[in-house]
């Protein structure tokens, strides 16, 4: 019939995008610590480079404090510059 | 009278602007691991000396002891680091980055200008510390 509703085979699978959000913002932190790498950690892939904004959700302003403190740690030797299998 | 007024008012601008010239500054240097400990004390302590020889006041000091390094630096996998937080004119720090080059006991170092936020967040930290000392003690 026309009216009948359509059918999927499978059911459609319905994504739920988590709004992603600046930790900084949220949570108030105003300064980002470079002596604190267990934290920058969150910030880095693998191979110890910067992950985007797109992917940790940062806004700019942050975003810039962050590649700041990451920097300045790896100049310390606190964090590698490059690295194989980090976390 | 008013020329007084004048002279006070200026003295007192006068003392805002130098006040301004102290800026808080952080700074943390890797020792090389093979000095024995006596000299690992030695080193840092002439650093803190020129520091507080320069018209600095020294806030905070911290021994961090030996560390693994991240990486290699000058083939060496280790470090002695030590932290001095102080306040001080900015002509400073240009002269003690010179005694930091020339130094060879120094693999490396890093010196930066503190905001208000970091002064706060270094604060915070501190008290924490402390606060937690005195728990295990108590």
């Amino acid at each position: 019939m026309a009216s009948e509703q359509i059918r999927y085979l499978a059911p459609p699978t319905v994504e739920v995008t988590k709004k992603k959000y600046c930790r900084f913002k949220k949570t108030g932190i105003k300064y980002i610590d470079y002596k604190d790498e267990k934290f920058l950690l969150k910030f880095v892939n693998e191979q110890g480079k910067l992950l985007p904004r797109r992917l940790t959700g940062t806004s700019l302003k942050y975003q810039r404090k962050v590649g700041e403190a990451v920097k300045r740690a790896r100049h310390i030797a606190l964090m590698p510059f490059v690295a194989d299998m980090m976390k | 009278m008013q020329v007084s007024n004048l002279l006070v008012s200026f003295a007192s601008l006068l003392k805002i602007t130098t006040m301004e010239n102290h800026k808080q500054y952080e700074t943390v240097f890797i020792m090389n691991p093979v000095l024995s400990d006596e000299q690992v004390k030695e080193c840092a302590q002439k650093f803190v000396a020129m520091i507080k020889d320069q018209g600095a006041k020294i806030v905070f000091e911290n021994n961090w002891g030996m560390r693994k390094l991240a990486y290699p630096i000058q083939k060496k996998t280790n470090g002695f680091y030590y932290l001095v937080e102080f306040t001080a004119p900015g002509d400073l720090i240009a002269r003690l980055e010179v005694e930091y080059r020339r130094d060879e006991r120094i693999m490396r170092f890093l010196t930066i200008a503190l905001d208000k936020h970091a002064i706060a967040y270094n604060e915070k930290k501190r008290k924490n510390a402390t606060e937690k000392k005195a728990d295990t003690v108590a």
